[in-house]
């Protein structure tokens, strides 16, 4: 029992548990379709790249990794979620398509302006979001989530505008390469584990993840302490922003277009689910960064499982939906004081017989 | 000192209703050609947002308690698609159907007020949870737009005018106009004047004032909190309900990404007619003013013709945003004179 309460209790529980249940499903999935049982885990190379389950979740699955990363950081300062992040990824994209194709262009073969300059400005954008979001959350004080609400409605109509109403297309393949292969390697890959890396050194290096953790967990001792607790929690809605753009740009390469309608659809779910999932407490304070990325990927493994056992993209939501109630249900103080409860009594009434 | 001194919430109020009827002189002179001046496009404006009202309504009466629905527009578009399947392809009683919506509806609350007042989760993560739900939920019961036309009953009820006696006026092809408004209308108004009472009269009205006021102090005087607030979710999507009938005789259809952005649209007006989003203040005639700035707003877009739609989304947004500045600022005042 102490083993098992032992296990329980560690850190990255949680995820790693929900891994490695949707990759039971996967394996009785198999096994019932009569296919080989461990079709889930074959990596092979076909036409030169990567190719496999394995490597189309981790690389349909970036995204909201790079998405957790910023939205770990906000939950943790500021307890409460950017609920903007699919909306600014969706700008982010107009943005990158508007100056790479031109203003007014629905279709382009050739540049208008250097991919640099279009990249950057997308990435920008979503900097400005952040900035945005995190100036009204830290110097003004509104809730995060109704202060995020605003782009989450607005983020998406600016894109339209920007594109003139129309889907803006970029067939250039230099512009592909993000959503594209690097070699034999998926680039979203390589994206999502550049980011994890400099921001996990950074948090590592520098004392800005636990400035970030005193912060989230009083914002007016951490004051009196010397932090300057606004700073942080604006830091942490811009670095939001940052990967917000970041990724609104690979899923844009991958389509090589800007979808205003569609780009970051629904993300800002999988990006909450991800960080709950990931076993830090919604209610911010300290977080663990590992969970959240194993989290954003068990997300990924849950929705291409879901796609395989013929769940259409619009339905997915349903299960999506669910799962967070539940999680978020368990980590709530009064479940876990009822459950708590349970047990006493139960050990009263084995104490009882014996 | 005699007179009543004016405190920020009551500045808020006005500076909105201001702004209500500045807009509307506005529109009124620049587009006076396009017949913005008649009394049918003030009616228009009430018939296109009668849905919209009875929701805000219900998130007044939560916003009060310091929390917040975003499932609104989900579960609109869940009670449209409902009732578009179950009278075109299950042939289903009207009414019937609407009593089923209207229950559908106070279980959707159940849930959500148990997991924010009983589980104490934040209520946007339980909300948001309920707008992918329902969202979803509406594209497993069909993912084609379906639109009811079979319905006698249901279609006569979307298709009667009311007539008002007066206000009628000759067009220019010497034909009396007379201004009419749509059973929603009615239906949103009789929520608007309950709601108004309910929230001045009854113990729940004034319990949901406390409860935002201050948990701790509702607590201390004996109120239950955790009722409260489930009630107040109960009675959310009740008139989300009620509202989303209502929005549903005026489309006349279920579409999975219909009142997209809905629950935005209720938040904005909810917080422009003056609702203080840490709860505790507001009323809904101030709810009201702000359903008709929104209403306005995408008026003057669409009478324009050569805007693009999106330019009302953003000036809603724009709005919300400068009111929850304005809030914030008031806050800091009373703080600092404190």
């Amino acid at each position: 029992m102490s083993k098992f309460k032992k296990l329980v209790s560690q850190p990255l529980f949680l995820p790693i548990f929900c891994m490695i249940l949707v990759m039971a499903v996967n394996i009785i999935y198999d096994v019932m379709a009569g296919n080989f049982a461990f079709n889930f885990f074959t990596i092979s190379i076909r036409n030169g790249v990567l190719y496999g389950r394995i490597i189309d979740i981790l690389n349909r699955g970036s995204e909201i990794a790079v998405l957790a990363i910023g939205m770990t950081l906000v939950v943790s300062c500021s307890a409460g979620t950017d609920i903007s992040v699919g909306s600014v990824m969706s700008l982010a994209a107009s943005f990158c398509c508007m100056l790479l194709a031109g203003y007014g262009v629905s279709s382009t073969n050739s540049l208008a302006t250097p991919l640099i300059v279009g990249v950057l400005g997308g990435i920008l954008m979503g900097c400005a979001c952040g900035a945005f979001n995190g100036f009204l959350v830290s110097y003004l004080n509104v809730q995060p989530m109704v202060a995020t609400l605003i782009l989450f409605s607005a983020a998406r109509a600016i894109g339209l505008l920007l594109c003139n109403n129309m889907i803006v297309y970029v067939r250039d393949d230099s512009f592909k390469i993000f959503g594209g292969y690097l070699g034999f390697m998926p680039t979203p890959i390589v994206v999502a584990i550049v980011c994890i890396l400099i921001t996990s050194l950074v948090l590592r290096k520098t004392a800005l993840g636990l400035y970030i953790q005193s912060v989230g967990i009083n914002k007016k001792a951490s004051r009196i302490a010397g932090i300057n607790s606004e700073r942080i929690i604006f830091l942490c809605y811009v670095v939001c922003g940052l990967c917000a753009g970041i990724a609104g740009i690979v899923a844009s390469s991958r389509i090589s277009s800007a979808d205003s309608n569609n780009i970051g659809l629904n993300f800002e779910l999988d990006a909450i689910l991800a960080v709950a999932l990931g076993g830090n407490s919604l209610g911010g304070g300290k977080f663990r960064l590992a969970g959240s990325i194993i989290g954003a990927y068990t997300i990924q493994a849950i929705t291409t499982t879901l796609y395989a056992l013929g769940i259409s993209t619009e339905q997915a939501p349903v299960y999506k939906a669910v799962i967070v109630i539940i999680i978020v249900a368990i980590q709530a103080p009064p479940f876990k004081a009822f459950m708590k409860k349970m047990s006493v009594r139960r050990q009263l009434a084995k104490g009882g017989a014996a | 000192m005699k007179a009543k001194k004016l405190n920020g919430n009551t500045v808020l109020l006005i500076i909105t209703i201001a702004l209500f009827f500045v807009m509307y002189a506005v529109g009124c002179v620049i587009y006076s050609n396009k017949g913005f001046t008649h009394l049918q496009t003030f009616l228009n404006i009430l018939i296109n947002n009668a849905g919209l009202l009875c929701i805000t309504c219900g998130m007044t009466c939560v916003m009060l308690t310091g929390g917040i629905d975003i499932s609104v527009g989900s579960l609109v578009a869940m009670d449209c698609m409902i009732l578009a399947v179950g009278m075109e392809r299950w042939n289903m009683n009207a009414v019937l159907l609407c009593i089923l919506v209207l229950a559908i509806g106070i279980v959707f609350g159940v849930v959500q007020g148990f997991c924010v007042g009983y589980l104490n989760i934040q209520p946007f993560i339980v909300t948001m949870a309920g707008m992918f739900f329902a969202r979803g939920m509406t594209a497993v019961i069909s993912t084609e737009q379906i639109s009811i036309s079979s319905n006698a009953f249901f279609v006569k009820l979307a298709n009667t005018k009311i007539g008002l006696p007066f206000g009628s006026y000759t067009n220019n092809k010497g034909v009396v106009q007379v201004p009419f408004i749509r059973v929603s209308v009615i239906v949103a108004l009789l929520v608007l004047i309950a709601v108004f009472f309910m929230l001045r009269y009854t113990k729940f009205g004034r319990s949901l004032y406390a409860v935002g006021g201050s948990e701790q102090s509702a607590t201390m005087m004996g109120l239950d909190v955790k009722k409260t607030k489930l009630k107040a979710y109960v009675l959310s999507s009740f008139l989300c309900s009620i509202g989303g009938i209502c929005y549903c005789l005026n489309t006349m259809s279920g579409n999975v990404q219909q009142a997209l952005g809905l629950e935005m649209d209720a938040i904005a007006s909810s917080v422009i007619g003056g609702t203080l989003l840490t709860g505790g203040v507001g009323n809904v005639i101030g709810s009201f003013f702000g359903v008709l700035i929104n209403g306005t707003i995408s008026t003057l877009v669409k009478t324009n013709g050569k805007l693009l739609s999106s330019w009302s989304n953003i000036a809603v947004a724009a709005l919300l945003c400068f009111f929850i500045v304005l809030q914030s600022i008031f806050a800091k005042i009373k703080e600092k004179s404190k």
